[in-house]
């Protein structure tokens, strides 16, 4: 049994009588130790996901799911305190932008130490050790002098390495890095992904990745999970699904990437863009943008079918020449 | 920290001879003069007059009045009243305690109702408790300081009769001033009954007069932590799995005192002309009763004095708050 296991997870917003998926049906799991990238356009649900995992979907916002299990414990069934003793804990998140993550009316050290008095206890003063140990670990230089520093005062790398430092500070067994470099300079996103990967490797931690940089999928992930409106359109080994991607999206996604073709025409071959609140089509939801569509994807949507190679949610999946199987 | 400081202080120069200016243009705009008034009703001879305002150099030129009175308050004189003959300085800060009691408890009253109202109104938004708080603190708000004074006194007062209707404490008491304050000054002579007398007299002054600050208060809690509670860092703190509570009152409230506390600071104002109103009715013997009784008996250097000392102190205080938020703000703090 994986370490986490979301079955048929759904998130929705709006009105009861109309309500917004958010997220539709989504299933994935992360085992112990393992690297899970969740790619899709923007708007695709991703975030979502993952705050739902959290518990930090709000009212109205409205979570559904078969199983939501980490760890052997249920996350649905738990009370807000139970969830507040693994969320921060054993689950940790670090976030897109860290130049506004940060409170910015409290030093760099109090953030982080906050957590561990949460969650580890101890004294104050092993409070500071332990966060001082840690702004070394995520590579900040002079830890001593940075730890009373407030976030105004730190660049957007120094400052999502102190979000790293603070999501690792309870030894997670789960990180969720949520676009972890989207925001930071190109420079910067090459270190920042190496620091991710090597506490991965050295903490042994499940990392769920979710990015739309598939080079960065191809380099670190051992399993990709593809999402487009919410669902799950394709699930599989990072390796299987370069080679011979089964979805439509999938391979549109990867044909954008600069080895495969011009890097301008970034999905060139998927005009348009992800269907929002009040154009979701009937069928399939690709079948706007799909160059395969058939009338089948415009009546009737496509259910996941999973094999040992993993899941795709297609009609025609594409065989391994990249033509769609009727 | 201090170019901050000295640049604020500087900038009090301008201030304070646009006060003097207008107050000094006011006052003699209203027909009539002191003589005259304190002469009353049985009127003066027109040369005992003229000898008269001779003698307190109003028969010069304006600007000449408005030169000399400069002149002399640079030095620390503001002259002395007309009516009693005591200097003006010494009359304000007897009766200034009076006021500043009156004004903390009122501005303690918005603060201790009005922050936590707000916050909850920002968790609960759209609730039933929402809409009355933003339904009874725009109420509040236009409400005009008599007509509800004379509303309250006629309820708690006259028809209840839990509240006296007037003055500070009831007339059976005596108490050394020592500090001016009467709370403190009757617990220093360790007179409990005398203290309760007090604490009695202040109730209903200090609801009317905090009662704008306490919308106002509201209010802006409630729109600044609706604004906070969005941030990402509130996000973040809650996927740490902190309480609600300590996300609320420890990061969330903190950045959202940081417009509140201005809005306070510059209620300050509105309160001490606020009190002038409160006082009035009430009999409260401060400073704001002491200047409309002034402006009445047209006692030109009692008005002037006062309105010169109101203004000073509202822009000192206004530089205190400035610097307390900075204090709460770190990106202030370190602006320079
Ligand atoms: N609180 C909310 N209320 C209503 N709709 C929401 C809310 N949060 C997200 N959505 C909608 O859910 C959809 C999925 O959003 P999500 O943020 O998960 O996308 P994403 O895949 O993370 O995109 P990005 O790559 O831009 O981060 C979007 O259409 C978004 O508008
Ligand atoms: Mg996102």
């Amino acid at each position: 049994m994986a370490m986490l296991e979301i079955d048929r997870l759904t998130v929705e917003f709006g009105r009861e009588e109309a309500p917004f998926r958010a997220v539709d049906g989504v299933s994935l799991s992360v085992d112990r130790g393992e690297v899970v990238g969740i790619v899709g356009e923007s708007g695709s649900g991703k975030s979502v996901t993952s705050l739902a995992l959290m518990g930090l979907i709000d009212y109205p916002g409205r979570v559904r799911a078969e199983r939501l299990r980490f760890d052997g414990q249920d996350l649905l069934a738990a009370s807000d305190r139970q969830r507040r003793r693994i969320v921060g804990k054993d689950i940790a998140m670090i976030f897109q932008d860290p130049m506004t993550s940060l409170n910015p009316c409290y030093t760099v050290g109090f953030q982080i130490m906050e957590a561990l008095a949460v969650h580890a206890g101890g004294s104050r003063a092993e409070r500071r050790t332990r966060t001082l140990e840690l702004l070394e670990q995520v590579g900040i230089p002079d830890p001593a002098s940075r730890i009373d520093a407030y976030p105004h005062q730190l660049s957007g790398g120094m400052s999502q390495r102190v979000m790293i430092a603070m999501a690792i500070a309870c030894n997670p067994s789960l990180l969720i890095a949520d676009e972890p470099t989207t925001a930071l300079d190109v420079t910067i996103q090459a270190q920042i992904m190496d620091l991710l990967r090597e506490l991965q490797t050295r903490n042994r931690m499940g990392l769920m990745l979710i990015t739309h940089d598939l080079a960065v999928v191809a380099e670190s992930c051992q399993r990709i999970v593809v999402m487009y409106a919410g669902q799950v359109v394709e699930t599989g080994a990072v390796e299987a699904v370069f080679a011979a991607p089964r979805h439509p999206y999938t391979a549109a996604l990867l044909a954008s990437l600069p080895e495969h073709g011009s890097y301008k025409s970034r999905l060139a071959s998927l005009p348009g863009v992800v269907p929002g609140q009040y154009d979701r089509p009937r069928g399939c939801l690709l079948n706007p943008r799909c160059p395969h569509a058939t009338e089948r994807c415009r009546a009737e949507a496509p259910q996941l079918r999973s094999d040992d190679r993993g899941g795709v949610r297609c009609h025609t999946p594409l065989a391994a020449d990249g033509r769609p199987t009727p | 920290m201090l170019s901050f400081v000295l640049r604020r202080v500087g900038l009090l120069v301008p201030t304070f001879i646009g006060v003097t200016l207008i107050a000094f243009a006011l006052i003699h705009l209203i027909p009539g003069d002191p003589i005259e008034l304190l002469a009353g009703e049985r009127g003066i001879d027109p040369a005992r007059h003229a000898q008269l305002m001779r003698e307190m150099g109003f028969d010069q030129p304006l600007w000449q009045q408005y030169l000399n009175y400069i002149g002399a308050a640079l030095q620390g004189d503001l002259g002395r009243s007309i009516k009693t003959r005591e200097p003006v300085l010494t009359e304000f800060f007897t009766l200034f305690p009076a006021t500043i009691e009156l004004s903390l408890c009122a501005m303690l009253f918005a603060v201790v109702i009005g922050l936590p109202v707000g916050i909850l109104a920002a968790i609960r938004r759209g609730s039933v408790f929402d809409h009355t708080v933003m339904g009874v603190s725009l109420a509040g708000y236009s409400m005009p300081i008599f007509w509800w004074a004379l509303l309250l006194i006629l309820v708690f007062s006259v028809n209840l009769g839990w509240t006296p209707v007037s003055g500070r404490i009831a007339v059976a008491y005596f108490v050394e001033p020592v500090t001016g304050f009467m709370l403190i000054d009757t617990l220093l002579a360790g007179d409990t009954d005398a203290f309760a007398s007090a604490l009695h007299h202040l109730v209903l002054p200090s609801i009317v007069l905090g009662t704008i600050p306490l919308a106002v208060v509201a209010r802006m809690t409630r729109s600044s932590m609706m604004e906070v509670i969005r941030e990402d860092y509130i996000r973040v703190a809650r996927a740490k799995g902190l309480s609600q509570t300590r996300v609320i009152l420890v990061h969330a409230l903190r950045n959202a005192l940081i417009p509140v506390v201005t809005v306070i600071g510059l209620q300050i104002g509105t309160l001490l002309a606020g009190a002038i109103l409160t006082e009035t009715i009430f009999a409260w013997p401060g400073v704001g009763k002491w200047l409309v009784d002034s402006i009445s008996r047209r006692d030109y250097p009692a008005v002037q004095g006062g309105i010169l000392l109101v203004a000073a102190v509202v822009m000192l205080v206004n530089l205190l708050v400035d610097m307390l938020y900075g204090l709460i703000n770190p990106r202030i703090r370190h602006a320079r």
